[in-house]
């Protein structure tokens, strides 16, 4: 019997989201009953990464498979959900899920920024969206998805943030690297381009070679231009959310 | 007053509107005009003056940085302040300005992305089974008898020879902890469990009762018997030890002079602080030669 299965009977009748850590407890349990059979105890102290490879195998046979439903893992736990587009007759035959009010654009943009450079002093976040923040952080932190997360290491030392415990929740993430483009949005490379800025043809600095201005950004070799700036951030560890 | 209402649109912020003015352009944000891009900024912060609206300060401070970037420009190249081109990355403002744009585009459109996944939860139901009606798994699972349960089980059992000593005679005792330990072993031959009560079946007095439940708590001292209870209040029953270490089960008299019984004898479920000294060895008060190695082990010292 493949790990793979027995997980999935597991998570298929589990009334909530089951951790790799749970599912290894109830392999170990079941391994420990009276008159285990040896295919049974041979899964005790099964290593959580191969239930996590299980799992994600799982998963992605469940995709291939494009049933109704499928295998996510929200928040580091896994469970069964249904595809969206069949929302219309859940809706009509369960009712309408109980979520608290959508987020504010204002409130969103402040979370995205938080999620991907967490952790974050507000200054900093300010710096980014160029407004002040102070009401939406008020929102974020009282919904818990955000919440503080120690002091920055500055003049001043400023509270610094992170996403909260509700924050993979809400969204339905499986951890913090599962956030879109997180790799691009933690460290943002902005090329400097070679001929840097366009201005009107009869002003004093407009360019001399009309074809340098559409020179695109994407064809700028690197290596013999302008060094990159970047807007660095450390690797910063994401607070594990409080569970 | 509906001529007074205008529809105009409210930005989060300068680099909002700096946004929605570079898309307005239909160019890359590298190649946006910046200084058509300053004269629609403070257009735009004139209607917001019509309107009485009120100015946030950003505004001004962004309006204010690409009026400089704008007379900068109006210069001819020659007559412009040096921004050494050596140092460009952090001194030239116009450059500065398109790296916050750029930023801030990403984290919008990221932020874009969450809104997406936040109204596509709504539409993601959850597989929730109701909790089916089984018993639960526990009658499988057992549970190690405390030496409390044992000595519950065996007062019980003493009760019925209490009233058969009234005629008090004394006289040498027939029974011994090691040849009680040869009956149990003999008893278990064959049979994996037995009852608690079982043990007793054949028990004439009080003082057999007694040692031959100090026999039990011997053996399971040397792992080689356990002692288990499946459910609550339910029959202790004596089984015999799944694996006794062969090499390391120690002689029935060194064993008895400590009287303990080992906690890793007892299956992982049982709680360490239940075992203890058994304290049935007070009945040999009215026994003494019954147990005649007995007579430490009524000091009570918890495993």
């Amino acid at each position: 019997m493949e790990l793979k299965s027995i997980l999935e009977v597991l998570l298929f009748t589990s009334q909530k989201p089951l951790s790799p850590t749970e599912l290894r407890d109830v392999l170990n349990r079941a391994a420990d009953e009276e008159g285990a059979e040896e295919h049974v105890k041979a899964l005790r102290k099964t290593p959580p990464e191969d239930i996590v490879a299980a799992l994600e195998t799982l998963a992605s046979e469940h995709d291939a498979a494009a049933r109704s439903y499928r295998l996510v893992c929200v928040a580091g736990s896994w469970q069964f959900v249904t595809q969206p587009e069949y929302a219309p007759w859940l809706r009509s035959f369960l009712g309408v899920k109980a979520r608290p009010s959508r987020l504010s654009a204002p409130a969103l943009e402040t979370l995205a920024i938080i999620a991907y450079r967490q952790p974050i002093t507000r200054a900093e976040i300010e710096q980014i969206r160029g407004v002040a923040v102070d009401g939406v952080m008020g929102t974020l932190k009282e919904r818990n998805l955000v919440v503080e997360a120690g002091r920055a290491d500055v003049i001043g030392r400023p509270m610094q943030f992170a996403t909260g415990p509700a924050f993979l929740e809400y969204f339905g993430l499986p951890n913090l690297d599962g956030l879109p483009a997180a790799d691009e949005l933690r460290r943002i490379p902005v090329q400097r381009p070679e001929a840097l800025l366009t201005v009107d043809n009869h002003l004093a600095t407009a360019p001399a070679e009309p074809t340098q201005q559409e020179l695109p950004v994407d064809t700028v070799d690197p290596s013999v231009n302008a060094p990159e700036a970047t807007v660095e951030v450390p690797p910063a560890e994401p607070p594990a959310p409080a569970s | 007053m509906s001529e007074y209402r205008v529809q105009f649109e409210v930005f989060e912020g300068p680099l909002d509107l700096l946004l929605h003015l570079v898309k307005k352009q239909e160019v890359d944000i590298y190649q946006v005009n910046l200084l058509r891009i300053a004269t629609e900024f403070v257009t735009y912060i004139e209607q917001m003056r019509e309107l009485d609206l009120e100015i946030a300060g950003e505004f001004v401070v962004m309006a204010a940085t690409l009026l400089y970037i704008k007379s900068r420009e109006l210069l001819p190249v020659d007559k412009q302040v040096a921004v050494a081109v050596e140092d460009e990355d952090t001194e030239d403002p116009r450059w500065e300005l398109i790296r916050r744009l750029v930023e801030y585009k990403k984290f919008k459109d990221a932020a874009a992305r969450l809104q997406e996944r936040e109204s596509l939860m709504d539409s993601i139901y959850e597989h929730r089974p109701a909790r089916p009606e089984l018993t639960a798994p526990e009658p499988v699972r057992r549970e190690a008898a405390s030496v409390f349960d044992l000595v519950n089980a065996v007062a019980t059992i003493l009760k019925r020879y209490n009233e058969r000593t009234d005629v008090r005679e004394i006289q040498a005792d027939p029974y011994t902890v090691s040849e009680k330990i040869d009956y149990l072993r003999q008893l278990s031959v064959g049979r994996p469990r037995f009852p608690f009560s079982e043990l007793f079946a054949s028990a004439r007095s009080r003082a057999e009762v007694v040692v031959t439940f100090l026999a039990l708590l011997e053996l399971i001292r040397m792992k080689l018997f356990i002692a288990v209870q499946t459910e609550q209040f339910g029959e202790i029953e004596v089984a015999l030890a799944p694996t006794p270490p062969p090499g390391s089960v120690p002689t029935p008299s060194e064993s008895a002079a400590d009287g303990t019984i080992p906690v890793d004898s007892l299956p992982p479920q049982s709680p360490p602080a239940d075992i203890v000294e058994p304290t049935p060895a007070r009945a040999p008060d009215q026994l003494p030669e019954a147990n005649p190695v007995g007579s430490d082990t009524e000091t009570p010292q918890t495993a």
